[in-house]
């Protein structure tokens, strides 16, 4: 190939390299691996896990398990799916680009909102990318309100996206409920605030009074974002939508993909009509080919980076593709029944999980009403009790002493369609110091 | 042949029929417990949503599958992209239950092969771009090129000199200047030098206290490599500003040069790029920031720790510059990206960044006498030509011209940018290509350039082979509709 072009040597090839600057000796990495032997090391390093699976998991907090059908994976692995790139030429990516279109239907139905775009990095920067939004909407507001009980990370991600930016964030408390404190609420929101963000169900499981919240956010003009960490939760939850919320962002992981350390996952974001322009992140929608046939393209990109640059709704770039498709897969399986029963089952052995701790001895934080996920005192330093029961095989759930003072006995349990009765009791009795 | 090559396939809302189902729930095994949320919040339905059987939803995917062009149909030569092989032990690897079940907030104690992983690949990506520190947290390109501009901000701020500009040269990826704009700073373009590298002299001129940093891409998006790079981070450097680097091309270095030998004092690299984990349709990406130590104590939280031989996540920097996403970034990509860094070695690597420059300058050798070559400056793993003849001499733009490839069965390469470029056509073939694709390829774009003379309607009406022909964008804008309702 060298001489079919002319070229003396690789090395003239790489003329445009100083030659200071070449590396003169091999990169410091171990030496290659075959297959076979790379499979084994693999599989020898995520066997020093103690993975979910292993154990009796009762941690949530902003991660779900749940069952993801086989379909999903057998879907989403043809290569036509995840060995191709962003939708660019819409002439030969109607697969992905209807795809989208059906995801984006799909958490518009869920969240009760007119618009949602083709998924964000995560929860948690979905939920700054809303308070960057309401930052355009209100370019003359300085005040950022944000529940406590919105997941601390998001908080923080949120704290970082802003860091630089000339804004005022203040945080509102929960009252014995675990629901937003309405009286601290209506003191802090007043007609600075450019937005409201709040978690539901939040940080403690607990299902906020969005509509509530959103009758003080209307008062003074600012936005309500609620967030969703479980969006299985939107099976029986009324639509934030329809309670009042102008942008319904959160965690889309639940959907369709395994709690994998912490990612991919994929963040929702879903708003009204009337913020489209402002919106962040790629939209697909239809489009009429030049004989008239039905198709899809990305379109409004005139808010994205690549046409806007600097001065672009947002730096994003990607969607979570993959992801997006696994969680549009996962809920047409589910369909408008399915969904509807496993989050009633959740519910259910999360208000049974509640009575058999209880009847243990745990003792329930809030009066509050929560989905599948709840927040106990177990008398004693919570991580210690974590600790203790990991060597039976329960993993009890996510110790909440980081959340700040007075929770250091307090654990967050979390019970899904992939936890049983049987370790529910099993989880009740260790608690209960009977086993 | 397939039906769905033919014929279009309705939205899964439009196949949904009442009481079909896909799912069946776990048994109750709780009883009857009562409902414990307030009527008030409860919903009874999703009006709408759908109702399939498997069967549906598995040939509904399977057949808009079947439009997709992908990397495994053959050569996807989009510059900036790097469009290379997937291998599937990734996938297998990240799909092993020990890593995909892991909750990520499990006690370290019972993620150690996960933390280990972390902690070689971040030891890895160090050694490969010659910095000191990295982090793996960020969930894409953009989302790291946020994060090594905070970590600026939080460095310069430290030293009590925050400064307000960032410099980006006028060829750089749009994500820069608005990951520069989401950190504060104003942006200032620098020109381009008639050579295609950042022109040195205007940086001079404009480097100043004022500026925070230089937004470097390295090789530029024209395929070109800064070949004054050191100059212009001594210019920085002495200017007391810092020197960004956009990894989106590292496919180019590997094994052959460093970023921070050259005095690069922070980059982010595109895993779904340079280390094989799948584009996915257009994500998950990741996008790891590399560093000099300088920069290690605003680090994001948490840092990996090795203590002896266990490690540990670490919460308590005092400088941190906080989180950029929730938990430890997109994991399942680390472990295809490691897996990949595992298969190829240090030898394999060089010879993956040597292959892919062989590739673009093959392409360019026999391409260049049919498109225009605006820059002559040698090419490493992408070469931009222009449709400035041809469109002159045949009124055949970039734009048919990629289109057209689309007839021949190739996905075309990137078009319109750099904007730098009148009409350009940015072709990036990566290692992954065979001598026979590329020839194949290069007797597709010849006859596309002779069909522009001869024919230049059927260029211009392009593609005629398509699932859906040339789509009405602009009408999709205007009146946009961006989801199903029924009618």
């Amino acid at each position: 190939m060298l001489a079919d072009i002319g070229a003396p040597s690789l090395d003239h090839l790489l003329r445009g390299i100083p030659e200071a600057l070449r590396l003169r000796r091999p990169l410091d990495l171990p030496e290659a691996l075959s297959e076979a032997e790379l499979q084994a090391h693999l599989e020898a390093m995520a066997g020093q896990n103690r993975s979910a699976k292993q154990l009796a998991s009762f941690l949530g907090a902003g991660a779900y398990r749940h069952h993801v059908p086989a379909a999903v994976d057998a879907l989403i692995s043809r290569s036509e799916f995840f060995t191709s790139y962003t939708p660019y030429q819409p002439e030969v990516s109607q697969g992905t680009l209807q795809a989208i279109f059906e995801y984006q239907t799909m958490v518009c139905q869920l969240t009760g909102m007119d618009v949602a775009n083709a998924s964000l990095y995560d929860g948690a920067s979905s939920l700054a990318e809303a308070v960057l939004m309401a930052s355009r909407v209100h370019p003359e507001r300085r005040r950022i309100v944000i529940a406590r009980t919105v997941h601390p990370e998001w908080r923080q991600v949120v704290d970082t996206y802003l860091s630089n930016l000339d804004h005022d964030v203040v945080e509102v408390g929960y009252g014995p409920d675990g629901r937003l404190d309405e009286s601290e609420l209506a003191s802090v929101c007043d007609g600075s605030a450019m937005v409201l963000c709040l978690q539901s169900p939040n940080y403690f499981g607990v299902v906020e009074k969005i509509d509530r919240a959103s009758a003080v956010a209307r008062s003074v003009g600012a936005l309500l974002v609620t967030a969703v960490a479980e969006p299985f939760s939107l099976g029986m939850l009324r639509a934030p939508g329809d309670l009042g919320a102008d942008v319904v962002c959160g965690e889309g992981q639940a959907f369709g993909n395994p709690v994998s350390f912490g990612g991919p996952y994929l963040g929702l974001y879903a708003t009204r009509d009337k913020y489209l322009r402002q919106m962040p992140g790629r939209l697909a929608g239809e489009a009429q080919d030049v004989d008239g046939k039905r198709g899809f393209v990305l379109t409004l990109s005139t808010r994205e980076q690549h046409i806007r640059r600097g001065k672009a709704t947002s730096n994003i770039c990607t969607n979570q593709g993959l992801c997006a498709l696994a969680a549009t897969i996962h809920l047409a399986l589910l369909g408008r029944r399915g969904l509807a029963s496993v989050a009633r089952l959740n519910h259910a052995r999360a208000e049974y999980a509640k009575k058999a701790l209880a009847a243990a001895g745990a003792r329930l934080v809030f009066t509050g009403p929560t989905f599948n996920e709840f927040v106990v005192r177990v008398g004693g330093d919570a991580e210690a009790l974590r600790d203790r029961l990991l060597e039976r095989g329960i993993l009890a759930g996510h110790p909440l002493g980081g959340f700040g003072p007075g929770f250091g006995d307090a654990l967050a349990v979390c019970v899904t369609e992939m936890t049983t009765r049987a370790q529910i009791d099993a989880l009740a009795s260790a608690v209960g110091g009977k086993a | 042949m397939a039906r769905s090559l033919r014929e279009p396939e309705k939205l899964l809302f439009e196949i949904s029929r009442k009481n079909h189902e896909g799912y069946r729930t776990p048994a109750n095994d709780v009883g009857d417990v009562p409902v414990g949320i307030e009527d008030a919040y409860l919903r009874e339905d999703i009006p709408g949503f759908p109702e399939v059987t498997e069967v549906e939803v598995v040939r509904h995917f399977t057949r808009i599958s079947h439009w997709n062009y992908a990397l495994d149909d053959g050569l996807y030569p989009l510059g900036s992209c790097t469009m290379k092989h997937n291998p599937r032990i990734n996938e297998r690897a990240a799909r092993l239950p020990g890593f995909a079940e892991s909750h990520p907030l499990q006690p370290c104690a019972t993620t150690q092969g996960s933390l280990r992983l972390m902690h070689e690949l971040e030891g890895y990506l160090a050694e490969i771009t010659g910095m000191d520190r990295v982090t793996l947290q960020p969930a894409a390109g953009a989302q790291g090129e946020l994060t090594g501009v905070l970590l600026i901000r939080a460095y310069l701020t430290s030293r009590g000199d925050a400064r307000r500009v960032i410099l980006i040269p006028d060829s750089a990826h749009g994500t820069n200047p608005a990951s520069a704009a989401l950190c504060g700073y104003g942006i200032e373009e620098i020109r381009s030098g008639p050579d295609g590298c950042v022109d040195v002299e205007h940086l001079r001129e404009r480097m100043g206290k004022d500026v925070a940093a230089v937004m470097l891409t390295n090789p530029n998006t024209l395929g070109i490599f800064e070949s004054r790079i050191q100059e212009v981070c001594s210019i920085v450097h002495d200017g007391g500003g810092l020197v960004y680097m956009d990894g989106a091309n590292m496919n180019a270095m590997l094994g052959l040069t460093r970023p921070g030998d050259a005095g690069v004092d922070v980059l982010h690299l595109n895993l779904h790029k340079t280390f094989t984990t799948p584009h996915g349709g257009g994500g998950p990406g990741s996008g790891p920031v590399a560093l000099k130590k300088m920069l290690a104590p605003f680090l994001p939280v948490p840092v990996i720790e090795k203590e002896g031989d266990t490690f540990r996540l670490r919460h308590d920097m005092p400088h941190s510059i906080g989180k950029i996403r929730s938990f430890q970034g997109n994991f399942g990509m680390l472990v295809r990206a490691y897996t990949y860094i595992r298969t190829m070695g240090p030898d394999g690597l060089k010879e993956a960044a040597e292959t892919a420059i062989l590739n673009a300058n093959y392409l360019r050798g026999h391409l260049d006498d049919v498109l225009d070559l605006p820059y002559d400056a040698p090419s490493l793993h992408e070469v931009v030509l222009s449709d400035r003849t041809l469109e002159e001499t045949t009124g055949v733009k970039a734009l048919d011209l990629a289109k057209r490839l689309l007839d021949y069965g190739f996905h075309p390469p990137t078009v319109y940018f750099p904007l730098i470029v009148k009409g350009a056509v940015m072709i990036e073939p990566t290692e992954t290509e065979s001598r026979e694709e590329l020839d194949t390829f290069i007797r597709a774009i010849k006859s596309i350039v002779a069909e522009a003379r001869s024919n230049p309607e059927i260029v211009k009406t392009a593609p005629h082979t398509t699932p859906v022909r040339r789509l009405d964008e602009a009408s999709a804008a205007r009146k946009p509709r961006l989801r199903w309702k029924p009618e």
